[in-house]
């Protein structure tokens, strides 16, 4: 018997697509959201289409006080925990609104990176099991169009990173996901490039497949590798001119 | 995370199946049911759209389409009865590669499996049983329905009974559909048992329909450019679910697996006028020939015997940029032979072969807005041009004359008179609409140009 895969925030599209990738493969599995309710059509879709085990379990990101008890409170320590929580409302609309802002730092920075901490601890005591962050490549460079949650993910990138250097000898995984443009809610009706625009399918693909070779960071569509390290030596005078 | 964003819709160009109409629409997709009801409380007439596969504009409005994809769970399944409940966006190609191997198969299935449950109900699909066993509602147990005032229905043919009837066939336009009950029958193998039969002409191949009552399938395919003492000569598939025993050694072992069809894209467009009368009568020629070679009973497995396009992904492309159009009506069994044979005589007279002319025979109807009735229905298709949409005034004009109705998930081209003569219930399913306003809350650019 396999010890199950944990995801925190299952109700998202890429959630949604990951859960069904390793259920097909015979993982048991732990759904975690703010509104389990919404899980129960999920639980039982996976029940049916895979025969595995599905739990539900009640999760806020941003209430990081309740972390350490959401960890013991599981039935069952997860083999793999992959954190899919993401917030990208409107750039302009966190300019004018700092609260919100500040909820864009906070759910994809703070809240990720407390619960991942705390599971670091209790997987690097244990020996083993596979930790998942998706980051994302705005990453990689602040740019006007949305820098709070690019900012944020560069945090978590850099979380992610320091991480997987703390638990290089434990024999626990840290894996960086970048996953570039994905059709999901967060981008629907956006004109995205088809060619750079991954399905949370190939997202979820691309998961299994980097934890089967442990590997430490992926870009989803490799052509974002190239198109990052452009990105990241263009010169600042000639950045700023640029609308990106 | 925090609050969902709502009432966020795009704007994108979309059709149907056939590529016409184009319509640019209002796109929702809605992840939860209360996102539905805060479209539907913000007063936009709105359509659930499933996978797009209804050929015309039964699946488009302007102001509001509801993309119903995301609702594709399955939330049950009982093995003592078959029963499956689903979530509308379920497609029916899921299912199938998740339940043959078990053991199971739809009791009633449409001619392609990229369907979604909401749409076949929608559009209360026939199959190739449907002379036996009716057609979607047969298997259909219960509905959940999100209408008028935000509330959500249990319908069945004992709950809510009206709505249900209506609802079935009702293109959409009474409500949301969220999920249903409905059966699947068991089967024993996954292959099909069928007999090949060749028709030299139409009344050939209504000899053989009716004499061929007990047989579970059947279906011919036309060849609606022979003319003269040949028209209407088709190839005729009766098929059975085989039974292990029955199956030749080869496939005994592992009796519901089935090897994999290649699929074939279509990856551009055909020129237009690439479908002319030339290549289409030497396709058919082809055909024809080829199916006389196999006549006589082989095994064929699931897929290939009901879903024979599917493997041709895209296949609408053929048809070029501006599109096809779909025209398929049923006529009733006192005027079958007369009528199909007059619909026969102006489509190959108009030159207009269609690359796919189907025939099959229909059984009664239940739905109180469905589309089968007792007879033979014929389905035809069409490169989209001017000419075409006068054969398309003539076949309508055939079919009223021999009192038959028109099937509107295939429809793009129908007026609201021709409708009306058509179809004596079409004013009940108005009236009841607007006494209950559905027609409120509820539209496609077909219903606003049927005026239903």
């Amino acid at each position: 018997m396999t010890a199950p895969v944990l995801i925190l925030g299952a109700t998202s599209d890429m959630g949604r697509a990951i859960a069904h990738r390793f259920a097909a493969q015979g993982y048991p599995i732990q759904l975690a959201a703010r509104q389990v309710s919404r899980l129960e059509a999920d639980k039982a879709d996976l029940q049916i289409r895979y025969g595995v085990a599905v739990s539900l379990h009640e999760f806020d990101v941003l209430a990081v006080e309740t972390h350490a008890s959401f960890i013991q409170e599981l039935p069952e320590q997860p083999a793999i925990v992959i954190c899919v929580v993401g917030f990208m409302p409107d750039q302009k609309a966190c300019e004018q609104d700092l609260s919100l802002a500040l909820e864009v730092m906070r759910t994809n920075y703070e809240g990720p990176a407390v619960i991942l901490s705390l599971f670091a601890n209790v997987f690097e005591q244990r020996g083993f099991g596979t930790l998942v962050g998706i980051s994302s490549v705005a990453g990689e460079r602040g740019r006007a169009s949305n820098y709070f949650y690019g900012s944020a993910k560069a945090g978590f990138t850099a979380f992610l990173s320091g991480l997987r250097h703390r638990l290089a000898q434990s024999g626990v995984q840290t894996l960086t996901v970048l996953p570039g443009y994905v059709h999901t809610r967060m981008t629907e009706g956006m004109k995205l490039p088809p060619l750079l625009t991954a399905q949370p399918q190939e997202v979820a693909n691309a998961i299994f497949s980097a934890i089967e070779k442990k590997k430490d960071v992926i870009y989803v569509r490799p052509i974002w590798r190239w198109i990052m390290v452009v990105i990241r030596w263009l010169p600042e005078p000639l950045f700023k001119r640029l609308s990106l | 995370m925090s609050s969902p964003i709502t009432h966020r819709g795009y704007l994108q160009q979309l059709c149907g199946w056939g590529r016409y109409p184009v319509q640019p629409c209002h796109v929702y997709c809605p992840r939860s049911e209360s996102e539905i009801l805060q479209l539907l409380n913000s007063g936009l007439p709105l359509i659930a759209r499933g996978n797009g596969r209804a050929y015309g504009d039964s699946a488009l409005n302007g102001k509001a389409t509801l993309q119903m994809r995301h609702f594709n769970r399955l939330l049950g399944f009982n093995p003592q009865t078959g029963q499956l409940i689903a979530e509308a966006g379920v497609l029916l190609a899921d299912i199938l590669e998740l339940f043959v191997p078990r053991g199971w198969f739809p009791l009633i299935t449409p001619g392609t499996k990229f369907v979604t449950v909401g749409g076949m109900i929608a559009a209360d699909v026939h199959g190739k049983n449907h002379h036996k066993e009716g057609s979607f509602v047969q298997s259909l147990d219960w509905l959940d329905l999100l209408t008028t005032g935000g509330q959500i229905h249990r319908c069945s043919p004992s709950e809510n009974r009206d709505l249900f009837y209506w609802t079935v066939g009702g293109m959409g336009l009474t409500g949301v559909i969220l999920r249903a009950a409905f059966r699947l029958r068991p089967i024993e193998t996954a292959w099909i048992r069928q007999t090949t039969r060749i028709a030299k002409n139409l009344d050939e191949v209504i000899n053989l329909f009716e004499a061929a009552q007990d047989v579970t399938y059947s279906v011919a395919w036309i060849d609606c450019l022979a003319v003269g003492s040949q028209l209407g000569r088709s190839v005729v598939m009766l098929g059975e679910h085989a039974t292990r025993e029955e199956l030749p050694a080869k496939y005994r072992q592992r009796p519901r697996r089935t090897p994999r069809r290649r699929k074939l894209s279509i990856p551009v467009d055909f020129p237009n006028g690439a479908l002319n009368a030339l290549t289409v009568r030497a396709f058919n020629q082809l055909y024809f020939l080829n199916q006389q070679r196999k006549a006589g009973q082989s095994f064929v497995d699931w897929d290939t015997f009901f879903y024979p396009l599917d493997s041709l992904l895209g296949w609408n492309r053929i048809y070029g940029r501006r599109g096809f159009v779909q025209f398929q009506c049923v006529l009733p069994l006192r005027t079958a032979r007369e009528g199909l044979s007059e619909l026969l005589h102006c489509t190959s007279a108009a030159g207009a072969g269609s690359f796919l002319a189907v025939l099959k025979q229909l059984g009664d109807q239940q739905g109180y807005f469905s589309f089968p009735m007792a007879g033979y229905t014929l389905a035809l298709d069409f490169p989209v041009s001017q000419r075409t949409f006068k054969v398309l005034d003539q076949l309508e004009e055939i079919t009223l004359h021999y009192g038959g109705r028109f099937y509107l998930a295939k429809d793009s081209h129908l007026t609201p008179m021709c409708l009306r003569k058509s179809d004596s219930r079409v004013e009940r399913f108005v009236q009841v609409r607007n006494a209950h306003q559905w027609n409120v809350h509820f539209a496609s650019e077909q219903s606003k140009r049927l005026n239903l």
